[in-house]
């Protein structure tokens, strides 16, 4: 087979179809569009917040303001960064229907609808167990189920919005600690306009009994979200917990900026696992979500533990870096990654781990799959500080090409500033060859499943390390989004 | 059970198959012989339905069906198996995982239900035996890393497990040392049986005295130029190719 004819058998199986494009009909309290110091004020009122806060997302705003004017947007990045219009985005859209905390059978009917053709049943009858599910929908959370189910054993998990009013302590205690607001323009622009998010604190020697996760859908055309998710795992306690997102089919982009900030005391382990699948845009890269967002995990005590998994297949651009700060001697964290880029989607993606304490450890495996003109960059920091005696770390980055259009690179950075660390790095790049498919299409496996059955193989070491019930979702997932990619 | 008439095929716009005839009977074991470059391999390719390849005339007949519009899983699910001459390595892609998969996939296409775990189990055990694969190798991802000679024995393994109508061997002899060979060809022999038909398709005569034809035909230049039985490949190996030269172009096919 000649060349152009195996591009376009490739081409024709990348375009599958994104099923979560609807929208949802409901009316709305949308502020203006436009960034000011009066939106900002106007989102922290709306939330009846202290006055500590309102300082902080201040302090944030003009943080935002300088880098903007001093420094301008980030150029570092493998992509061109579209020019982002700050003032053509609305930054609070929610429902009109009011919170309801007791019970979510209260919530608007419209809602449960929704979140029930996402997958996300949210009614006490119909909720998946095992699984206690935060809500959020464009900028504040709707629902969190098993809320009185978690608080029998201290654990609390709620909006972020309610955790403001009823555990400021804790939020003031931790907020902005892992990412602060200076730490890059979209942080500080979260921490400016955040409007919602999760919140969630394990107490002491607390193993929580059921995955917690956040599932966030963006409805309203011309808005972005910025939520804030902050994750406290008190001493020796255990956490899993998982976020999901989609939205609708747009032409037009639309910013998503969150900041995840996860906090593991001594001998504490949380594990947070991503499946993202925002609206990525058409096939000629038409609108699709812009997903800026900052993950950063912190062990701050000896022993603990942190681990990352993510499974990005949306966005039309995806840049983010979930990393972990390992402070606390003996403390481990994991990045574990499987970045999908189709059409004309961007990812730039991967990790930081910062070694700190002594024998601290960390391990990242990443696996990119670029197909049709999708470009995958894994961008990676491995650092160990003087102090970071014995430090290891492990790295593999693996890059799955299918097709000749698409791309893939990998940016590691190393820096070690003491003898005793040990750093490996491994990489390769495979291409899923026409005569693969057809080898198992000779065996009566059609491209379709061919394909979904190399990608599932390739990215099994990751897809392993979710809950269970998510590793099917996502093992699904990848087949769909791949739909089309080879034909 | 199959019928080519008058088959020309390209490949990169390059004929290669100019008007092959051949008609293959259940219980059946034909050899297709010839030098390098007269489309022994293309037959192979074509009857699978690689798209690859394109065919300009002539019919494809499997059970009254043409067959040259089916898809290659299609074909495969009519009992089409070709062992490949180079079975290609796919990572991360457990042999086990990817041969549930065929069956489920041919058992679907028939409109059979998926075949039990313990049904598959225990036939796997059996024809594990039969090829003398390891577990150590059924356990590896397929054919990764696997040398040459077992990568044949999984192409038997496979051919094995699909239980095919025809089964296609694409030089399975080429690079096999003596003992590959006779595990290989042993495995054939045991599946042979009055239902299904083996197509061998092989440049020497070696694999012949291991599995031992009904017919063999000589391929020269895209069609089969003398047919014949056993004897045919001995004759064969004692006078070479270098005969076929002297032929004139416009023999016609005798088959």
């Amino acid at each position: 087979m000649d060349t152009a004819d195996t591009n376009n058998t490739l081409h024709s199986v990348i375009e599958g179809n994104y099923q979560y494009g609807f929208v949802t009909d409901i009316e709305m309290d949308i502020l203006p569009r436009g960034l000011s110091v009066e939106t900002v004020m106007a989102i922290s009122e709306k939330k009846n917040e202290p006055e500590w806060l309102l300082k902080w997302r201040l302090t944030a705003y003009r943080h935002f303001l300088k880098l903007l004017e001093t420094q301008g947007m980030p150029e570092w990045q493998n992509f061109n960064l579209p020019a982002i219009d700050f003032q053509a985005i609305s930054y609070y859209a929610a429902p009109k229907s009011k919170p309801v905390l007791n019970s979510v059978d209260e919530v608007d009917p419209e809602l449960i609808a929704t979140f029930e053709k996402l997958g996300i049943p949210l009614t006490e009858q119909k909720m998946l167990s095992g699984v206690a599910v935060d809500a959020v929908f464009d900028s504040v959370s709707v629902a969190t189920t098993f809320r009185k189910e978690l608080s029998k054993l201290g654990i609390i998990f709620c909006s972020f919005s309610e955790a403001i009013k009823e555990h400021g302590d804790l939020v003031k205690k931790y907020l902005g600690t892992v990412v602060p607001a200076t730490d890059n323009i979209f942080a500080a622009l979260n921490a400016a306009v955040s409007s919602d998010g999760s919140f969630a604190y394990i107490p002491k020697g607390v193993r929580c009994p059921m995955e917690l996760s956040t599932y966030f859908r963006i409805n309203a055309g011309n808005s972005g979200q910025f939520e804030r998710t902050l994750v406290i795992a008190d001493e020796g306690s255990y956490v899993s917990y998982l976020e999901g997102c989609t939205a609708p089919q747009r032409d037009e982009n639309q910013l998503h900026a969150a900041v995840v900030e996860l906090i593991a005391l001594s001998d504490a382990e949380i594990k947070y696992s991503t499946v993202q699948n925002w609206y990525p845009g058409d096939k000629d890269g038409k609108g699709g979500i812009y997903n800026f967002v900052t993950k950063r995990g912190i062990c701050k005590g000896n022993g603990a533990r942190i681990s990352w998994t993510q499974v990005e297949t949306g966005s039309a651009i995806t840049w983010k870096y979930p990393g972990v700060i390992l402070k606390g001697d003996n403390s481990s964290a994991e990045f574990y990654s499987i970045a999908i880029t189709k059409n004309k989607q961007i990812a730039d993606t991967g990790t930081k781990m910062i070694h700190l304490g002594k024998n601290t450890k960390s391990r990242i495996i990443s696996k990119g799959i670029s197909a049709g003109e999708g470009q995958n960059s894994y961008r990676g920091l491995v650092h160990a500080g003087r102090n970071a005696i014995n430090a290891r770390n492990f790295t593999q980055c693996d890059s799955l090409l299918i097709g000749s259009t698409c791309g893939a690179h990998t940016f590691p950075y190393i820096e070690a500033k003491n003898k005793s660390v040990q750093i490996e790095h491994e990489a390769t790049t495979t291409r899923i060859g026409e005569d693969q498919i057809f080898y198992l299409n000779q065996r009566g496996i059609n491209t379709e499943k061919a394909v979904a059955l190399i990608v599932n193989g390739y990215a099994k070491e990751v897809l392993n390390n979710l809950p269970m019930e998510f590793a099917v979702e996502a093992q699904k997932l990848l087949a769909i989004s791949l739909e089309g990619s080879v034909g | 059970m199959l019928q080519i008439r008058e088959l020309h095929a390209t490949v990169n716009d390059k004929e290669i198959l100019k008007g092959l005839n051949l008609t293959v009977k259940p219980g059946e074991v034909h050899a297709i012989m010839g030098p390098n470059g007269s489309g022994k391999s293309t037959t192979a390719s074509v009857l699978s339905g690689n798209p690859g390849y394109t065919v300009t005339k002539g019919s494809i007949r499997f059970y009254d069906q043409n067959i040259i519009t089916l898809k290659p899983e299609e074909r495969a699910g009519e009992g089409i198996f070709m062992a490949f001459q180079y079975p290609v390595e796919i990572p991360g892609v457990s042999n086990i995982n990817f041969l549930r998969t065929a069956i489920g996939e041919i058992r679907a296409y028939k409109g059979l239900p998926p075949m039990e775990t313990r049904d598959f189990v225990k036939m796997f055990r059996e024809k594990q035996h039969l090829l003398q694969f390891s577990n150590e190798l059924a356990g590896r991802s397929l054919n990764e890393g696997f040398s040459g000679g077992e990568k044949k024995r999984n192409e038997i393994l496979q051919l094995a497990m699909l239980e095919p109508r025809l089964a296609i061997l694409d030089e399975t002899d080429s690079g096999l040392d003596i003992d590959a060979l006779r595990i290989v060809s042993n495995g054939v022999n045991k599946l042979r049986s009055s239902a299904n038909a083996f197509v061998l398709i092989t440049h020497y005569q070696r694999l012949l005295e291991h599995i031992e034809p009904d017919f063999v035909h000589v391929l020269y230049k895209g069609r089969i130029v003398r047919s014949g039985t056993k004897e045919l490949a001995g004759e064969l190996e004692a006078k070479g190719y270098d005969w076929l030269k002297d032929l004139p172009d416009a023999l016609t096919d005798q088959n």
